[in-house]
């Protein structure tokens, strides 16, 4: 894969934005000349791929996925968050057939994953427009850091400022593997397609974006933001663990700007010689 | 001598569930996220149908009848683990027989 151009490369505030919220989403970047043969691609079904393929190696007979992560815009993002070189995990083409019953229940992929200093990114495109009916991908902002295992979370139906995605054809998002989601019920008369894929870095994720902006004051309000579905005090601490993950990608362990982490990890260890109590002081003088 | 206790189908009644989860563990916090299920069998709520809570706080679902039957426990973190975010902490079970 070539190196994606600087100008293509996610800023420091879009970087926050991930961190944040879990989601990076590009609205109709892919062109409609490739989102019009992406149906009959996908019908026909994409090639396996073995765990941990180099992405330079996975789609080589794929041409259009090959030409999918190599858009510059897509490339840009996916070196951004993982890094030159990641490998495939896997990737599934997810259909949701018109007036299909069911939505899946909330949950993340795989299994429980609490990696502070590394993560997965999964990639979802939409060749289509998704309506709200065709019940697009249902995410929760935020959610992602929570640790949680798989389905355990099925119980959840409705979160409060949930992204019951609606999207122009061409969409594509990249979201953190601890991401909460679920393909939604299809209530209209259109199958929708969806195609993902999940990478794995191969390299440290620190500071592979283009970090012109990585003391802008709007990198602290994108950390800083809160959800309305966070509870009062456990949404102090969301922000304590994205502090914590902005940290180890920004190779900063000094970044803090509202002293969520500095605050509790504060333990002096100077210690103040008292000399009122010292029997070996000399010359003590009262102060006049 | 032993009674017998009614079935459903004798009292023809059927649990509906509404699960609320709050902002803090005040039963009159905001409503953050929410559940629904229903023993009628005529509505089928389910994962992401709906952006807009059924009851601003936990307490308006009691005003309007639902009746509270579990609440989440306040129990300390987990030594080491006080920083950890997981599962919605507070978590209100409320029913209707209809």
């Amino acid at each position: 894969m070539p190196h994606p151009h600087r100008k293509h490369l996610l800023t420091s505030v879009q970087m926050a934005h991930f961190v944040a919220t879990g989601a990076f989403r590009m609205d109709a970047v892919v062109p409609d000349e490739m989102n019009q043969q992406a149906i009959e691609v996908l019908k026909n079904g994409i090639p396996g791929v073995p765990y941990g393929t180099p992405l330079s190696e996975a789609f080589t007979d794929s041409e259009f996925v090959q030409r999918l992560v190599e858009l510059p815009e897509v490339a840009g993002a996916i070196h951004s968050l993982v890094g030159p070189e990641p490998t495939v995990d896997h990737h599934a083409v997810h259909i949701r057939k018109a007036h299909e019953g069911e939505a899946q229940n909330l949950h993340g992929d795989a299994i429980i994953d609490v990696r502070t200093d590394a993560f997965d990114v999964q990639l979802m495109y939409y060749p289509q427009d998704v309506t709200l009916e065709m019940g697009g991908t249902l995410s929760v902002p935020g959610s992602h850091l929570r640790r949680t295992n798989e389905s355990d979370t099925g119980r959840y139906q409705n979160l409060l400022g949930q992204t019951r995605l609606v999207c122009p054809a061409g969409t594509v998002q990249l979201l953190h593997h601890g991401i909460w989601h679920g393909g939604r019920k299809n209530d209209s008369d259109i199958d929708r397609y969806m195609f993902k894929i999940r990478f794995n870095p191969t390299v440290r994720q620190v500071r592979l974006w283009n970090t012109d902006d990585l003391y802008d004051d709007a990198v602290a309000a994108e950390l800083d933001q809160s959800f309305p579905w966070y509870e009062n005090a456990t949404g102090r601490l969301e922000k304590y663990n994205r502090i914590v993950m902005w940290r180890a990608i920004s190779g900063d362990d000094t970044y803090d700007p509202n002293y969520w982490v500095t605050r509790v990890s504060n333990r002096p260890q100077r210690v103040v010689s008292d000399r009122a109590n010292n029997p070996h002081a000399k010359g003590k003088k009262e102060m006049a | 001598m032993s009674t017998t206790a009614e079935t459903p189908v004798q009292t023809g009644l059927r649990q509906q569930v509404l699960v609320l989860y709050l902002a803090s563990s005040a039963l009159d916090a905001r409503v953050v996220g929410w559940s629904t299920y229903d023993g009628t069998g005529e509505t089928h709520p389910t994962t992401g149908d709906s952006d807009e809570p059924p009851y601003a706080t936990g307490l308006d679902a009691l005003k309007d009848g639902w009746r509270l039957f579990q609440a989440s426990q306040l129990n300390p973190p987990h030594p080491g683990h006080e920083y950890d975010v997981s599962f919605l902490k507070h978590e209100f079970f409320f029913e209707k027989l209809v």
